[in-house]
């Protein structure tokens, strides 16, 4: 885990400072005072790097919408297709992340404290939606499930419609949610072990009771965590429901395809306001993601 | 007894493992084995055709080299960002380290539009960058640009830790022993730094090639010029030839597993966990 030192820092000149770090900085005060400029070079390019990958496009997107007026923004994004757009993603997010809580729960658990036949492959499988591109994911359910895939003739049969509908978005999304929380969870069951829970079951407690007084506690922040980047991912998911639900206004256009749709026809108020509206959310889900992340590492702490 | 195996609830915990990895087979294994299985259908000579074909090949081509490129350009920037964000002190730097996550919340698509916005043909720097007759946006640059960003995260989050542990005990005799800044950071921190930075290094190519949603937005998709193999198996989707999309998915899959595997490696080899 990262270890979190002094933040507090004064707020004093950009120079001075550098220099006071140079004295200040482990090991390195030690050093020629000479270094002082090597240092500040270093932290311009860090900067300079960050910036024209980074914080310069983000602080392109916000001047452009206030550029292009935020009233006709507003009218663009309150329209009803981009809020239908956007209720679909958020349709998509909420499946996902009660999904994902469930098998991600159960599947974490079986993967670090289970032995079985078939473990080493759940392991390797649920990892490998993460190497896999979105669009190949969307490709491989239109071969299986598409018009013409090898299921269609079952699927015609019960008169199931999966691809360019709503499930055909459900599947895409949670093939790419699928390792977030159950790694995460993983993760931490690894880590804290399993002496608590031997306690516990020790003591007479049931599997039930076990799960949910000493396991689940324990896991909480980890689970929140794993879910928040469910959310994110589901969120900004695009190759995959583009293939899968073409895009379909009013019916499989979730904010992402409606972002791409709206730019390529330049109606940009819409384009660009939906992409700051979903870039506000994902600042958002970072700050929580932050929260958990140091809450997670000080319960690491506590119960190693 | 075994207590760990109680863990999951009751009887029924088989049932429920079950269910997990009938969820994981249905939704991932399945899907992806029909891919790779249809890719071959028609024969191994029509495979290689596929992925042979003049578009498709430099499709494949230039997402490599991106791919390899931006791996590089992440173990060199990420681990310049997560030294001075480790080890310096300044106003800011919890915003900073923060805003480096961003990537992982923000979609890769809103990435791309962002960075066109700023870079565009239209925009202040696009129009600068046009009057030196460079392109950014609808060119390579572009697309590097786009791939820095969606996985900047990657080496700054799994040098940190390792920076963050390293014993100043051993900079300290280093520099006693009077080595210099440059000793002092080739012989103490690069031995430690090299596999962390490596590993994440090669897990930001592995998802470098897999990348669509920024892509699609700012490379303007221009065959031999931009056109890179995720976006040609949209367009091989979208004009009706999904076998032939299958065949260069199956490629890139091999590849995305190879780094994948390589990069666990490395780690498994330092007993070091990647940080995600």
């Amino acid at each position: 885990m990262r270890a979190e030192r002094d933040v507090g820092a004064p707020a004093i000149a950009p120079v001075e400072a550098a220099k006071l770090d140079a004295r200040d900085t482990r090991g390195d005060r030690l050093a020629p005072g000479s270094l002082a400029a090597g240092r500040l070079a270093l932290g311009a390019v860090v900067v300079l790097y960050l910036t024209i990958v980074l914080l310069g496009p983000m602080g392109a997107l916000v001047t452009e919408v206030s550029r292009i007026g935020i009233g006709e923004v507003l009218l663009a994004v309150l329209a009803p297709p981009a809020l239908e757009a956007l209720g679909m993603s958020i349709a998509l997010v909420a499946i996902s992340v009660v999904v994902n809580a469930f098998v991600g729960t159960i599947g974490a658990i079986a993967l670090v404290r289970h032995r079985f036949v078939g473990r080493g492959l759940l392991g390797a499988l649920a990892d490998l939606p993460l190497a896999v591109s979105p669009v190949m994911i969307g490709l491989a359910f239109l071969l299986l499930v598409g018009r013409e895939g090898v299921l269609a003739p079952v699927l015609e049969a019960l008169d199931w419609k999966i691809v360019y509908a709503f499930p055909g978005l459900v599947i895409g999304t949670l093939f790419v949610t699928l390792p977030y929380t159950m790694r995460e969870l993983a993760y931490v069951l690894e880590e804290i072990g399993t002496s608590e829970e031997e306690a516990a079951a020790t003591l007479g407690a049931s599997a039930w009771q076990t799960f949910w007084r000493v396991t689940f506690p324990n896991v909480r922040v980890a689970l929140g965590y794993g879910l928040l980047m469910t959310a994110a991912r589901a969120l900004g998911e695009f190759g995959a429901v583009l293939v899968l639900g073409g895009s379909i206004s009013g019916q499989t256009q979730t904010a992402t395809t409606f972002i791409h749709d709206a730019v390529e026809e330049r109606a940009l108020a819409g384009g660009y306001g939906m992409a700051l509206v979903l870039g506000a959310i994902s600042v958002v889900l970072l700050a929580l993601l932050e929260h958990l992340k140091h809450r997670r590492a000080r319960a690491l702490g506590r119960t190693k | 007894m075994r207590t760990a195996d109680a863990l999951l609830p009751g009887p029924g915990q088989r049932a429920l493992r079950g269910l997990a990895l009938v969820y994981v087979l249905v939704l991932v294994a399945i899907p992806l084995a029909t891919l790779v299985v249809l890719a071959f259908a028609d024969g191994p000579t029509v495979f290689v055709e596929r992925v042979t074909d003049e578009v498709a090949r430099d499709a494949l081509v230039l997402t490599l080299g991106t791919g390899v490129l931006v791996g590089a350009l992440n173990v060199l920037f990420g681990t310049a960002t997560a030294w001075v964000l480790t080890r310096y002190r300044f106003p800011g730097r919890g915003a900073l380290s923060a805003l480096v996550d961003l990537p992982l919340a923000v979609p890769t698509l809103v990435a791309g539009v962002m960075i066109a916005v700023l870079y565009g043909p239209s925009s202040l720097v696009g129009t600068t960058f046009a009057a030196w007759d460079v392109e950014i946006v609808f060119a390579k640059p572009g697309i590097v640009l786009a791939l820095l960003f969606v996985t900047l995260p990657f080496v700054v989050r799994a040098v940190e830790p390792v920076l963050a542990e390293i014993d100043v005990a051993e900079e300290e005799a280093a520099i006693v022993l009077g080595a210099g800044p440059w000793r002092v950071f080739r012989t103490v921190f690069f031995p430690a730094l090299l596999p962390a930075a490596l590993s994440a290094g090669i897990r930001s190519t592995g998802r470098a090639i897999g990348e669509f949603g920024s892509i699609v937005v700012i490379a303007g998709n221009i065959p031999f010029e931009t056109l890179t193999a995720p976006v040609y198996v949209f367009g091989e989707i979208e004009s009706g030839a999904p076998r032939a999309a299958a065949a260069v998915s199956t490629v890139l899959l091999v590849f995305a597993l190879a780094l994948y595997v390589g990069a666990t490696w490395i780690e498994r080899k330092v007993g070091a966990r990647h940080a995600s």
